[in-house]
């Protein structure tokens, strides 16, 4: 069983009309099987209500003349509701269960391809953790509101309204006395369900708080034992236990107070029908089948008015969950696909971007206690001129123009902040640019599908993202075409072949935890190889210094890189100094603008900014040890 | 039942008994209500007054009434003890776990232990609480019930005694089956979380490579499965409820059928006949309750079992009976003769070496060659297998341990802060109730973290660890190494402690510690040359021994492992470099 610490519902009000209109849409296509739950249901509550009526007929009719058949006949009357009714109330469940399944399954298939479909910048402003429960959580709350919220409120006002006819028709002066109770019964449910409400809530935010306590304090076991906390946090834990202890006690106390009352109310009632309606049934106003049919009824108004009270906080819970998932499927696309796309069969690899000014999107929260109230328009981005950041300070590129031949390799070096992952973030149409163009092989790349221009593109990502699998799985991705021996082939290419043979499994070896049994140079090797296997045309790689990565892993990943760069079209953000030595061409972009191209030596030459970014990135932080040790050389190298 | 769960019922008997006796009391006046009930009737078949009928009326209502109270007592009592007993084990639980050593924690999920903290305990709580009161007022019911019922008619009784027990066990029967369905739904659906998680968190993966159908697909997959599992849960599931209201119905037309023919023929009267209906009434709901139940207190068994396999684990790291108290030790360490085997595999073996006091020891050697091992078995995080670790002299199993870990500041590999202020992080071995601000400061700026602090808009009151701001590795670092020598421990161990610091502030951390090291023995882990080089005394760990010991200079000189590592690191920068021997 998992345990869920998810954030702390809002609740709002119970019911919504343009919400609710929205959510039946869903049932629509079930319009039949809806309908036959609800016929199903009535005759379920017509069973429920048949029992004292029989009573009834059988005293009356039969047992106060004593005729020994008829009380045989309407016992089997009644055993055949008894059966009808059984079986109508499995199916009707049944039917319920099916089409609440269904919807659940088309709601979470919808919410899923449109997140997949959104921009990634949306994913850098929302949580992971917040959209897992928008996918899993809000659409179980849904569920649980379409089978037993919305289908047994109807089950319930059924009864109830059966149950109050029938007692008004068999005698409406009875039904009025036992009615009296039902306004001290409604008060009271209703001061329960408030106070349950509450103390529900506060339970859940302590039970929290112990869960989250718990879980860092047996993460961080050594370090509390390593400094002596024991006794410390036993009482801050017993803090949090006894919090928690107390939102239970007075739990405790509503429901003490509560269920007990009820069954006193019944009692009233009961007592009342006795006196006024004994009396009624001595001077034969009333028979006395039907006094005891009224005392049978009287149980059974007292449970739909329970439930419905009950119902509420479903309710409340499926409008709040509700709304956060179509705020997530009104999420617009900002980055689009063309309706009628270039074609991109094979690609030359020739890149070019044509005064490309970029700015990141202000990221937008998708919740209710930030945002302002849905369908309202945020930033509202799209056609015409798209969101540009107050002022100028937002902008990553400034008028970035460049242009990469088919085949050759291009190194992207400044330092941090000067934009050069948002290059690569273009050239994938991750982002879009506010002004200028970026294009492949001379066309715009918005003219391209998305899915056609990436499958052209390889990318090797800084921190490299490992998926539960196998290594072959996380070397093919999804893409079947690739076979194993591709795979093996790839993983020779870039040195990652001899450390997969050593796994447990070798190319079978599972992926558990993201990869954490392996080190940081190994998930490195397996993104090259992910990226190679896929052929591609073009190829982009973020290159991380990892200081954790052995020497031996380093030398291996250096050789890799320059096996996958030979031949193709790349782009590379390199930390590593043998990159940066090894491209055809390094451009070094400063505040956003492209200031400095040419070969390392040339840009030593120079003296300009590259030479500065050389010395603070490169020398500093791998020169410092050759600078104690050979004097001589390095007094040379900063004297340049 | 576990001797453990008896023991906390045992203490709390008293409220327990007070609860089951008001709730007997109750069950047997609840029972007195069809008794009234059929009074009535058969006075009004007799023609009674209304102000005759009045005193049934006053006593159906005052037996309720005083129902009522008894009914809430017992909730109160029972309920509540239940509640304090849950509260009572979780304190135990986590007191148990904070004792527990730390080996223990590698070789079990912490998933796990919060499970059985969080979802175990609370059915052992409903076992306690609801079941054993619903369980006890139902039997007192049922029994007081089928003696009243007895001594109206044995026949209708007989009929009773067959058919309602087959609502219980519906449930009883049907129980078990649903939970395991459940499970495998449960199963499922942490799949589908699963999925989607890694989906979200690898986006940019996804997207690059063009997964996004491939992705639905696969999802599509799981959520049909998920359903598939579903329908076993409503198929069994929907089945309960039908089946024990079909056994109510069948009882309720037995008894009118019986019944009727009873009072026709005169075996009863019309007024036990309403009775035995009352008596079906009043029944129903704990019948279906009792199977509920049993179910409860088997899944309540079994819980206090797992929550037992934790209790019945003893720490391995414990105090000694005569254990010596150590107030300030001079710093001296000594290991000798030392072994350790890990699940049977020697991790460290015939480790002999001496750290004399206030001097600087350093350890290199490759991954997995026991390093840290070694370190954590000063604070006895660990315990040697063979051979002994002494600190001024005396083998560390001889100290009480909470005087042991007081003078040791240590700065473990993985530096993990606590949902706190940073302030009260750093203080967190000061053994104060509030961080003292002064030492705070001191620590963070001798671990060059004051600057960054400074930068933070709360400053010391910043929030980290998992809920609060994300600290970058180099600041996780050096708030470690601050929260380390706030203690101003005699022994300071740097385990691999500087890796994401960059190299510059990493001397001048180093700097300031030595500065203030003529009193401090310290041990560095690195596998920086630049970290280790000014150490008094280096070894070399490879496979679990010393292969090399000296100093920077005498290693070089001596060549083998540390000369390698080091030939390495400067041949790496020459190659980078090679380029500068260019004109240019």
């Amino acid at each position: 069983m998992s345990t869920h610490f998810q954030e702390d519902e809002i609740l709002g009000k119970a019911y919504d009309a343009r919400l609710m209109r929205r959510l039946l849409r869903y049932l629509r296509p079930y319009r039949r099987a809806v309908t036959a739950s609800i016929v199903l249901l009535l005759l379920a509550a017509a069973a429920d209500l048949a029992g004292p009526y029989f009573v009834k007929v059988a005293i009356d009719h039969y047992i106060q003349v004593r005729d020994m058949g008829g009380v045989a006949v309407v016992s089997a009357l009644y055993l055949g509701t008894v059966i009808v009714g059984a079986a109508v109330r499995y199916w009707q469940n049944y039917i319920t269960q099916i089409v609440g399944q269904q919807v659940m399954y088309e709601l979470r298939m919808e919410v899923f391809t449109h997140l997949q479909r959104l921009a990634v910048a949306f994913f850098a402003g929302n949580p992971v953790g917040r959209l897992m429960t928008r996918i899993t959580n809000d659409v179980d709350t849904l569920y649980e509101m379409v089978t037993s919220g919305v289908v047994t409120v109807f089950g319930d006002v059924f009864l109830l309204v059966g149950v109050v006819a029938a007692m008004v028709w068999l005698d409406w002066r009875l039904a009025l006395v036992a009615f009296s109770v039902v306004p001290a019964l409604v008060a009271l449910t209703s001061w329960f369900q408030a106070r349950s409400r509450e103390s529900y809530r506060a339970i859940r935010i302590r039970i929290a708080r112990i869960n989250a306590y718990l879980n860092e304090n047996l993460m961080g076991m050594s370090i509390v034992q390593l400094f002596n906390r024991e006794r410390a946090n036993a009482a801050r834990f017993d803090d949090l236990n006894r919090d928690h202890l107390t939102a239970h006690l007075e739990a405790v106390w509503s429901f003490a107070l509560f269920y007990p009352a009820v069954g006193f109310l019944g009692a009233v009632a009961t007592a009342l029908l006795i006196w006024y309606g004994g009396g009624q049934v001595v001077q034969h106003a009333v028979t006395l089948g039907v006094l005891i049919a009224f005392i049978q009824y009287t149980e059974r108004f007292f449970r739909p008015i329970q439930d419905l009270a009950e119902k509420y906080n479903i309710l409340q819970a499926a409008m709040a969950s509700s709304e956060r998932i179509f705020r997530v499927l009104d999420e617009p696309v900002t980055v689009e696909d063309p309706t009628d796309p270039a074609p991109l069969p094979r690609v030359r690899g020739q890149i070019e971007f044509r005064n490309v000014w970029f700015a990141y999107p202000a990221t937008e929260p998708a919740d209710p206690e930030e945002a302002g109230p849905p369908g309202e328009a945020r930033s509202a981005p799209g056609r015409g001129e798209p969101p540009v950041p107050a002022g100028t300070d937002g902008w990553v590129l400034r008028g970035v123009s460049f242009a990469i031949r088919p085949g050759e390799s291009v190194a992207f070096v400044g330092h941090t902040g000067a934009g050069k992952t948002s290059i690569i973030n273009l050239i994938t149409r991750f982002y879009d640019p506010q002004r200028g163009q970026v294009l492949v092989d001379g066309v715009d790349i918005r003219r391209y599908a998305q899915r056609d221009l990436r499958r052209h593109i390889g990318l090797v990502l800084q921190d490299v993202f490992l998926f539960s699998g196998t290594v072959a799985s996380n070397i093919r991705l999804g893409n079947r075409e690739i076979s194993d021996d591709e795979i093996r082939r790839a993983a020779q290419f870039v040195n990652a072949h001899r450390f997969i043979e050593e796994l447990p499994d070798r190319y079978a070896t599972s992926v558990v935890e993201r990869g954490a049994t392996l080190s940081s140079g190994q998930r490195q090797l397996i993104a090259f190889a992910r990226a190679i296997s896929h052929n591609p045309e073009i190829l982009l790689v973020l290159d991380e210094a990892t200081s954790s990565v052995d020497t031996e892993t380093e030398l291996l990943i250096q050789e890799a890189l320059q096996n996958v760069l030979r031949g193709r079209t790349s782009i590379i953000i390199a930390h590593r100094l043998s990159t940066i030595q090894n491209v055809d061409r390094i451009l070094v972009l400063h505040k956003g603008r492209i200031v400095e191209e040419g070969t390392h030596r040339e840009l030593l030459a120079r003296g300009g900014i590259y030479t500065k970014l050389y010395q603070l990135q490169y020398r500093d932080q791998e020169l410092r040890q050759t600078a104690d040790m050979s004097g001589d050389r390095a007094t040379d190298a900063r004297s340049e | 039942m576990s001797p453990r769960l008896r023991s906390y019922l045992r203490r709390h008997a008293r409220s327990y008994a007070i609860g089951l006796l008001l709730g007997t009391a109750s069950a047997v006046l609840l029972m007195l209500g069809p008794h009234v009930l059929r009074l009535a009737v058969d006075a009004i078949a007799a023609g009674a007054s209304p102000f005759f009928l009045l005193r049934y009326a006053g006593a159906l209502i005052g037996l309720n009434l005083a129902v009522w109270i008894l009914r809430y007592y017992m909730r109160m009592h029972i309920l509540g003890i239940s509640r304090v007993i849950e509260y009572e084990i979780r304190n135990d639980y986590f007191a148990h776990l904070q004792r527990m050593h730390v080996g223990f924690f590698q070789h079990t999920r912490i998933g796990d232990l919060m499970t059985r903290a969080v979802s175990d305990l609370s059915t052992v709580q409903r076992f306690i609480g609801p079941g054993i009161m619903h369980f006890t007022s139902t039997v007192v019911m049922a029994a007081i019930a089928v003696g009243f019922m007895l001594t109206i008619d044995l026949t209708l009784t007989l009929y009773m005694l067959v058919i309602l027990p087959l609502v219980s066990l519906t449930f009883v029967v049907l129980g078990p089956l649903i939970h395991g369905q459940y499970e495998s739904v449960q199963e499922q659906f942490s799949v589908i979380s699963a999925h989607a998680q890694e989906n979200f968190s690898g986006i940019r993966v996804i997207k690059a490579f063009a997964q996004e159908p491939h992705e639905a697909e696969a999802f599509a997959a799981h959520n049909r499965e998920y359903i598939r599992r579903n329908l076993a849960v409503i198929k069994t599931e929907g089945a309960l409820w039908p089946l024990m209201s079909f056994f109510l119905g069948l009882a309720a037309v037995v008894l009118l059928w019986q019944g009727g023919q009873a009072v026709i023929a005169g075996r009863i009267t019309l007024g036990q006949f309403v009775q035995f209906i009352g008596y079906l009434g009043q029944l129903s709901w704990p019948m279906v309750a009792l199977g509920w139940v049993v179910n409860l207190m088997q899944r309540g068994l079994a819980s206090m079992k797992r929550l037992d396999e934790i209790f019945l684990q003893h720490p391995r790291i414990v105090d000694a009976p005569d254990a010596q108290t150590l107030p300030v030790p001079r710093g001296e360490i000594e290991f000798r003769g030392l072994g350790f085997s890990y699940n049977g595999v020697p991790v460290l073996s015939g480790v002999d070496l001496r750290v004399p006091a206030g001097t600087t020891l350093a350890i290199v050697g490759p991954t997995g060659s026991g390093k840290t091992t070694l370190v954590s078995l000063i604070p006895r995080l660990f315990e040697s297998t063979t051979g002994s670790v002494l600190v001024d002299g005396l083998d560390v199993r001889r100290y009480r341990m909470t005087d042991l870990r007081r003078c040791i500041g240590m700065v473990p590999q993985d530096t993990f802060m606590f949902s706190a202020p940073l302030s009260e992080n750093i203080a967190y071995g000061l053994e104060a109730p509030e961080p003292d601000p002064v030492r705070v400061r001191e620590a963070a700026e001798l671990a060059h973290l004051a600057v960054d602090v400074a930068g933070f808009p709360n400053g010391y009151d910043t929030m980290v660890g998992e809920r609060g701001v994300t600290l970058s590795g180099g600041q996780k670092q050096r708030a470690a190494i601050a929260r380390a020598i706030a203690r101003d421990p005699r022994i300071l161990i740097l385990d691999d402690a500087l890796s994401s610091v960059d190299t510059s502030t990493e001397e001048e951390i180093l700097r300031e510690l030595r500065a203030i090291s003529g009193t401090r023995t310290t041990i560095i882990i690195s596998h920086r040359i630049s970290t280790v080089r000014h150490a008094d005394q280096i070894v070399v760990l490879d496979k679990g021994r010393i292969v090399q010991r000296g100093t920077h200079d005498t290693l070089l000189g001596a060549g083998g492992l540390y000369a390698d590592l080091y030939q390495k690191q400067l041949l790496e920068e020459e190659l980078e470099a090679a380029d500068l021997d260019a004109p240019v």
